[in-house]
């Protein structure tokens, strides 16, 4: 390190032009990166980009998908940081969201005849308290004896997958469904209404609206300022009187609850069925987003709608013989660069005096 | 069916089941071990197994896809030890981030390979002698070569930590890198070397499903086995020998699920395919509330080293 003569000083206030550069400048390095795999692997890179983006954001339907796909990336990355805001790692908004679809769904299979005043919201309502208890899981271990909220919550994340696979593949199988796994298609009153004539469903608003809320929450309220300062340093929390057992708890409940909603809206609005694979990593996703975002609701919003199209585009390249897989390598390459440019966020980069160490 | 004509196989059964997970624990033990926490054990295991899959495609020698796996696995721990040890980022986010990028990079390349068999994979070699002996040598002395590979590594591991100076100073390089500073002793690098080192061997258990366990190469073919490697470096205490064992019981865990299936007990396989996952939350939070949340983690571990903090 000494040998490069560079230092790393730190930066008594992140620098806030880099806050908003640094992320900009991650992504065209992640695609240039991209490009440079692509190319190595005997691909077009222009060509899968303009396949990819001309797909996801230059038709009307394109956009449409995209931003089908960001309203659970959005719901989970708002989730998760709550979460992330006082350095609880909750990764298992992925569980999260199939608990919350699993919940959902037993209701108008249970009772297919409920009114949509009392199928929709009692959905909701089941999804986000089925994520939530999910999250408990993994909260009160946490809460008492510490355990590491990261390993529990993500093997919850394969066993909530699996319980939805044993009941799509065994008890709720539609009978008349040619032995796919999935249940039977739910009644008008369980479908959450469209926006316009297209596939978004009224989760967008619902998303939107909570990105508002906790935003607010987080700059104004008592509650999200105490997540932030249990964040930064437990000790001093402590000392400030705060009850961090009692948080840990109420915010991985929140988090799941939240996640689990992206669940409901993914079986009322999008497919009206709860099957195998109801989402392609979602919850994963969305740990990205919300780093990205750094934890700010608002950016999540629109990041959101960046990886929705990422996502939507990833589909699109299968067509020209790119596996769909490139879609969460770029992912993972635009979080690299984020993570390495926090460097020029936090501290100030100067070179070293001669004999300085 | 005699109880032990069902417990022999099981128990064989558990040590290759476990070998994969036993070889990603170790890397995280050393990783950790070096005062970095790397989450991203799952994507390096699937890089491993794609490259060392393709690899052993590409020269028909497993030999080189082992070593393909092991370079690939290297890599990516490279990665994060730059992320996190020069650049002093996150090093949870660090490790998911590892983990995402593994899985969409083992998919892509391993596009082509899924459902091809591979012309040569590692296949049991009884151990002479050993072998022969009455129930422990069909358990232990039956198995490919590299699961004596890992015999022989816990025991070196062993004793490396515990009883040589090197050991020592990796030991004191996750408790107090400031003290190994000031033996004159370059952290960085060690930290380097040793996140790398954990890498390799996190992109040996990834091979070792893709020639050895399975062997094939399938689309996130290690299914947790590196989260599960991580969870067992905190129950096993960092110690390598009990890392052994939790490696052991978890590959128990799951050929008994395996098992039951096959005999045909009524239970769903979903259900069945559950526990390994379950044990593992079960294990974790049993371990850990016994030591009431005071575990014997390196002291310093999952925090940036500066000099200037000293």
């Amino acid at each position: 390190m000494n040998r490069l003569a560079f230092k790393l000083e730190k930066r008594l206030n992140p620098s806030p032009a880099m806050i908003a550069i640094v992320p900009l400048i991650s992504v065209l390095l992640a695609l240039l990166l991209g490009a440079i795999f692509l190319s190595l692997t005997g691909q077009n890179p222009l060509a899968v980009y303009a396949t990819m983006f001309g797909e996801a954001l230059g038709s009307k339907y394109g956009f449409t998908e995209t931003l089908v796909k960001a309203i659970p990336l959005m719901l989970s990355a708002l989730g998760i940081s709550i979460a992330f805001k006082m350095q609880l790692w909750n990764i298992g908004a992925e569980g999260q969201l199939y608990m919350g679809a699993l919940a959902a769904t037993w209701l108008p299979l249970t009772y297919p005849n409920l009114p949509a005043y009392l199928m929709l919201p009692g959905m909701a309502m089941l999804a986000m308290a089925a994520g939530g208890i999910w999250g408990l899981i993994a909260a009160i271990p946490k809460a008492i004896w510490k355990v590491d909220e990261i390993i529990t919550t993500l093997m919850l994340n394969y066993v909530a997958i699996l319980w939805v696979d044993y009941l799509v593949y065994g008890p709720w199988k539609d009978p008349k469904g040619f032995n796919f796994p999935f249940t039977a298609q739910f009644p008008g009153a369980a479908r959450l209404p469209g926006l316009g004539d297209s596939r978004v469903n009224a989760g967008l608003v619902l998303a939107v609206l909570l990105a508002i809320l906790l935003a607010v929450v987080f700059k104004y309220s008592r509650w999200g300022y105490e997540l932030k300062v249990i964040g930064a340093s437990e000790q001093s929390a402590r000392y400030a009187g705060m009850h961090i057992k009692k948080k840990i708890l109420v915010v991985l409940f929140l988090s799941g609850a939240i996640s689990g909603l992206a669940g409901m809206t993914e079986v009322s609005g999008i497919v009206g069925r709860l099957q195998h694979g109801i989402s392609p990593g979602y919850g994963y996703t969305a740990i990205i987003v919300a780093w990205l975002s750094k934890l700010n609701p608002l950016a999540i919003v629109l990041v959101s709608i960046l990886f929705g199209a990422l996502q939507v585009g990833g589909y699109a390249v299968q067509v020209v013989g790119v596996p769909a897989a490139v879609a969460s390598m770029l992912q993972g390459a635009i979080l690299f660069f984020v993570l390495g440019g926090e460097v020029l966020t936090n501290y100030r980069i100067r070179r070293a005096q001669r004999g300085e160490k | 069916m005699s109880g032990l004509e069902f417990l022999i196989p099981l128990l064989a059964a558990a040590i290759t089941a476990g070998t994969p997970i036993l070889f990603a624990a170790l890397g995280e033990l050393i990783t950790e071990r070096a005062g970095i926490t790397n989450l991203g054990v799952e994507g390096i295991m699937l890089v491993g197994a794609v490259a060392g899959f393709m690899a052993a495609v590409a020269t028909g020698s497993p030999w080189l896809g082992l070593l393909a796996a092991m370079l690939a696995g290297g890599g990516m721990a490279f990665i994060h030890a730059i992320l996190t040890i020069t650049l002093r980022a996150n090093q949870v986010v660090s490790g998911l981030s590892l983990v995402i990028f593994g899985t969409g990079l083992s998919g892509y390349l391993g596009k082509n390979y899924v459902g091809i068999p591979v012309p040569q994979s590692f296949t049991p070699v009884p151990l002479g002698p050993l072998a022969d002996i009455p129930f422990l040598g069909p358990i232990f002395f039956k198995h490919d070569i590299l699961v004596y590979l890992s015999f022989v590594l816990v025991i070196i591991l062993f004793f490396y930590l515990y009883r040589t100076r090197p050991g020592l100073n990796l030991r004191a390089l996750g408790e107090n890198p400031a003290a190994v500073d000031a033996l004159g002793l370059n952290v960085f690098a060690l930290k380097y070397i040793y996140v790398v080192i954990g890498g390799m061997l996190s992109g040996i258990g990834g091979a070792y499903l893709s020639l050895a366990y399975a062997p094939s190469w399938l689309e996130n073919m290690t299914a947790g086995r590196g989260w599960i490697a991580v969870a067992l470096v905190i129950f096993a205490l960092w110690n390598p020998v009990r890392a052994m064992l939790g490696a052991y019981l978890f590959g128990g865990i799951d050929s008994l699920g395996f098992r039951l299936q096959v005999v045909g007990v009524g239970i769903s396989p979903f259900i069945l395919d559950m526990l390994p996952y379950l044990f593992t939350v079960l294990v974790l939070v049993f371990v850990v509330a016994r030591h009431k949340g005071r575990l014997t983690a390196p002291g310093a571990l999952g925090l940036p080293y500066d000099r200037e903090e000293r």
